[in-house]
């Protein structure tokens, strides 16, 4: 019996001591008519043969492959001490910290936590975390609605396609208009943006590096959203918000972003951090766990889950959301990576990867009949126009073991021929070197 | 304890990356960057060591203290599963493999992984389909319920309500709101959702009533076959509520006896770690009739025992997570499955049980049960006898701190006075409980004789009781505030 640590001679005290004459007996209130129909699953592994089975399993799996994919999330390096730190039990084994004098360790981590993304977004107040970016970005519009009692969502096209069809999903049965300002070419169309917004307009949502790769000053589009009442919303990739002119500093009113990127394997697509951050006015209005520093009765300080009539366990119903579980181990890994890493270590990340990344633009738009899709400052990622189909090309590149980027004919009606290309810091001069032959090869 | 930007030496470095060989104002506007660096810590490695090194030690956590936190099944999380969810061949695979056509052949493993857990979990419940894609409890809900509000419209239904009785848990009324269901709260008798007041709350308005079984006081619902009935009768949905799945594993599946929608909660019935609060995992499991409506993608299985994700589903509800749902989680909880097997599971829950109705059957003397008969994996006992000497249950669950335990959960369920709920799970040992019972005893017996020596409890955690008003009110939610 796996992890049950019962005696035969224990088993039957315990069962003397409860009354009954066997555990069976202890199910007595599950009548014979409810009893399974069928619980065919296998026999028992021992912990080798089930490592065994899972080893196989991933060597199933091809990752020893040059890759440029990102689209949001990037095979950034994690420093060895987040691993380190994030399998100590203490942390990994706790529960959510209700029982405040018990879990002062991981109420301080992530008030920690919410300080660095807080600084680093340059915004007022962060939560403990969501599940990922696209919920996060969810959660947001669903602040500007309650903010503004309006239900008129304006999303730039230009927003990650895996958000917008997230968001899509989540808004189906709350009354809400959805509405989606065509991109211009690969950047944001700010002037439609702004003519987007009406007095039934909650949440403007853009970001930046958009899907594909442009950045922008989203300041003067804030500053209108204001104008009109509207909430306004910007997802960000926090690598290169180590470098680039913050969502605070643009007026967002909320800013969110895919904390993968932060000290997270890919694993496939998850779990993530869903990171959300707003201004102080909007705090009563943010959903999820919120630390706050105290005193206790000696005056020491200390820290508690705070602000919790906005959460479902006391408001139930009217909550400002459902979530209850978050992605605390995930803040406490992107935590423990803002640390190590610093402001300076952060920054040279996010500067090797958009170098690296200039650096195969500049070798795939020398090629013949290529192109880069906007003549816009991008960072560590662009999206390159081929003279064929992108997902013929990919899908030759990668049975040779390199696969040169994301085909955005999928999620982009046109884009048939559109390559989006992503570097990080790991990606070598070499490897954009193959890339470009190989690429350069199959046009 | 300082925080670490307290800690800060500016110049200092971490660990520090290789310098870019151009600076990012080489290819960017000056306007397009941020005028000043973030004000992250400039510590070194070691001083991140020793600073969260130290924070370790201000926690609680399953590998060092008892949790017996009802509702929440807070069992051993055994090592083997992190090794698994560690394997390279999973983390360094990149969730967009899976949608180039050409490189299906790269994530194999991971969809057999999500395919053969799927098919699992549908024989541990007796659903017809489930998808991982939910990232948490709540999540698998609004998952759930939004497949619900599909079928519906789907077949022409107009249903504006949900019924949810007021054992609970909180996220199920949040979650139906979300859903923008109106919420129908119903009371329970003698801690079980009564079918009289069901039935008058049934009308042809409802969507679905959610719950679970074992109910929230640990109790195996006595009218479950007339709750499904009735509220099939009305075309409305069964939702079951995964949270309490660690009673009756074996013994009971969802879907033999008509619940229509299950979430589970990995982080609870297999074993994940709970991490502080997440991440979780909350799949969800559909009878055959709501199948259509999952999330896509979906994993299938070709005839020539190749995976593939398909997203040719019309009636879908769309997408509810960026790619494939917490992996690693359901890489873990996989794991756990294979190792338990049929045997091994069925004895979680039986071994569950008796660890329960042991604590239960100790305490029945020295403090009040309400419902004090044979429970499922988890009882409530109220401190309402204690509360008039001044004693309450959150100075019994300080006190528990005190004596090395984590406390359980307390004024949870509701319907209770004084709540405090045990969950004490399989994993414990008899000396485990023995232990806990014996201090709680001992401060239940202090109740009686010096109450006020508990109402300051705990004295031995780094901190006392916290002001929350003040936290509240200050709203210190950074080191800037």
């Amino acid at each position: 019996m796996p992890y049950i640590p019962h005696t035969p001679e224990q088993t039957q005290e315990m069962l003397k001591v409860v009354g009954v004459a066997s555990l069976e007996a202890l199910f007595q209130d599950i009548p014979a008519s409810m009893r399974p129909r069928s619980f065919n699953l296998p026999d028992g592994m021992s912990e080798h043969a089930v490592c065994a089975r899972l080893e196989e399993l991933a060597r199933a799996n091809k990752t020893d492959v040059i890759s440029f994919l990102g689209g949001g999330f990037y095979d950034h390096h994690i420093p060895a001490i987040v691993d380190a730190l994030s399998s100590r039990g203490e942390f990994l084994t706790a529960y959510t910290p209700y029982q405040a004098e018990a879990s002062q360790g991981s109420l301080q981590a992530i008030f920690e936590y919410q300080t660095a993304v807080c600084r680093l977004l340059d915004m007022d107040c962060a939560n403990a975390s969501v599940y990922d970016g696209g919920s996060a970005l969810f959660e947001a519009c669903m602040m500007a609605v309650r903010a503004t009692k309006r239900s008129r969502l304006v999303v730039d096209e230009c927003l990650s396609p895996i958000y917008r069809t997230m968001l899509a999903t989540y808004t189906t049965n709350l009354q809400l208009e959805l509405v989606t300002v065509p991109h211009g070419g690969g950047v944001s169309n700010v002037q439609a943006l702004v003519d987007a917004m009406d007095d039934r307009t909650a949440a403007m949502v853009v970001q930046n590096p958009t899907f594909f790769g442009t950045i922008h000053d989203y300041t003067a589009l804030f500053a209108q959203a204001k104008a009109k009442g509207v909430v306004s919303v910007l997802a960000a990739y926090p690598v290169l918000q180590s470098i680039l002119k913050t969502p605070g500093q643009m007026g967002a009113d909320v800013a969110v972003a895919e904390g993968q990127s932060l000290g997270l394997p890919l694993s496939f697509g998850g779990p993530y951090l869903g990171i959300m951050t707003c201004s102080r006015d909007l705090v009563r209005q943010m959903p999820g766990r919120i630390v706050g520093r105290t005193v206790d009765h000696q005056g020491r300080t200390g820290y508690v889950l705070t602000l919790q009539a906005r959460e479902q366990h006391i408001r139930r119903a009217k909550a400002t959301s459902n979530i209850c579980s978050n992605q605390a181990l995930c803040a406490f890994r992107a935590y423990v990576t803002l640390c190590v890493l610093g402001p300076q270590g952060l920054a040279r990340m996010a500067e090797d990867a958009v170098d690296k990344a200039h650096y195969a633009a500049t070798r795939l738009a020398a090629l013949p009949g290529v192109r880069l899709l906007a003549d816009a400052p991008f960072g560590n990622e662009f999206a390159v126009v081929l003279p064929k189909n992108a997902h013929e090309v990919v899908d030759k590149c990668a049975s040779r073991g390199l696969v040169p980027g994301f085909p955005l004919g999928g999620y982009y009606a046109g884009m048939e021929h559109v390559l989006l290309v992503a570097c990080t810091e790991k990606t070598s001069r070499e490897q954009i070197g193959h890339l470009a032959e190989m690429v350069g090869g199959m046009l | 304890m300082r925080t670490i930007f307290a800690k800060s030496v500016p110049g200092r470095a971490g660990t520090l990356p290789d310098a870019p060989a151009a600076p990012a104002a080489a290819h960017l506007p000056q306007d397009l960057l941020r005028p000043a660096a973030p004000r992250l810590p400039e510590v070194s490695e070691l001083d991140v060591m020793r600073h969260v090194s130290e924070l370790s030690r201000r926690n609680f956590g399953v590998d060092t203290n008892f949790y017996p936190l009802g509702s929440c099944t807070m069992k051993y999380n055994p090592r083997f599963m992190e090794y698994v969810a560690s394997l390279d061949g999973f983390t360094k695979l990149h969730p967009l493999m899976a949608q180039l056509r050409g490189a299906g052949h790269f994530t194999q493993g991971a969809l057999e992984v999500l395919y053969e857990t799927e098919r699992l979990l549908c024989e541990i419940t007796g659903m017809a389909a489930f998808t991982l894609h939910p990232m948490a409890g709540a999540h698998g809900e609004l998952t759930g319920v939004m497949c619900i509000a599909a079928y519906h419209r789907d077949k022409g239904n107009h249903k504006t309500k949900v019924i949810c009785p007021d054992s609970a848990h909180g996220t199920n009324p949040a979650t139906a709101a979300l859903a923008g269901y109106d919420v129908v709260n119903i009371a329970s008798v003698d801690g079980m959702i009564d079918p009289e007041h069901l039935e008058n709350a049934l009308d042809d308005d409802v969507a679905a009533v959610m719950m679970t079984c074992p109910n929230t006081l640990g109790l195996f619902e006595h009218h479950l076959d007339r709750i499904v009935a009735l509220t099939h009768a009305k075309d409305a949905l069964l939702y079951y509520d995964g949270a309490n799945l660690n009673a009756i594993l074996g013994k009971m599946r969802v879907g033999d006896v008509g619940f229509d929608v299950v979430h589970l909660n990995l982080h609870k019935t297999f074993a994940t770690p709970h991490g502080a609060g997440g991440p979780g995992a909350g799949p969800v499991g559909v009878a055959e009739r709501l199948a259509p409506f999952l999330p896509i993608s979906r994993v299938v299985k070709l005839k020539d025992g190749r995976f593939f994700l398909d997203y040719d589903y019309p009636k879908s509800i769309g997408y509810m997570a960026p790619f494939y749902g917490n992996f690693g989680v359901v890489l873990k909880a996989y794991a756990y499955i294979l190792r338990q097997g049929r045997e091994g599971l069925t004895r979680v829950s039986e071994y569950a049980v008796l660890n329960a109705n042991y604590m239960r059957k100790r305490l029945e003397s020295h403090v009040e049960i309400p419902y004090d008969r044979i429970c499922m994996h988890e009882f409530v006992a109220s401190a309402v006898a204690q509360a008039k000497r001044g004693v309450k249950a959150l100075d019994v669950a300080k006190a528990l701190l005190d004596k090395g335990h984590h406390a359980p959960t307390v004024y949870f369920p509701l319907i209770v006075k004084e709540c405090l709920m045990f969950e004490p799970t399989e994993t414990e040992s008899r000396e485990t409980l023995d232990r806990f019972v014996d201090d709680l005893i001992d401060i239940l017996t202090l109740a009686e004789s010096d109450p006020a020596a508990l109402q300051h409890a705990p004295h031995t955690t780094p901190v006392g009781r916290l002001d929350e008003t003040k936290a509240a009110r200050d709203m210190i939610l950074t080191d800037d505030a």
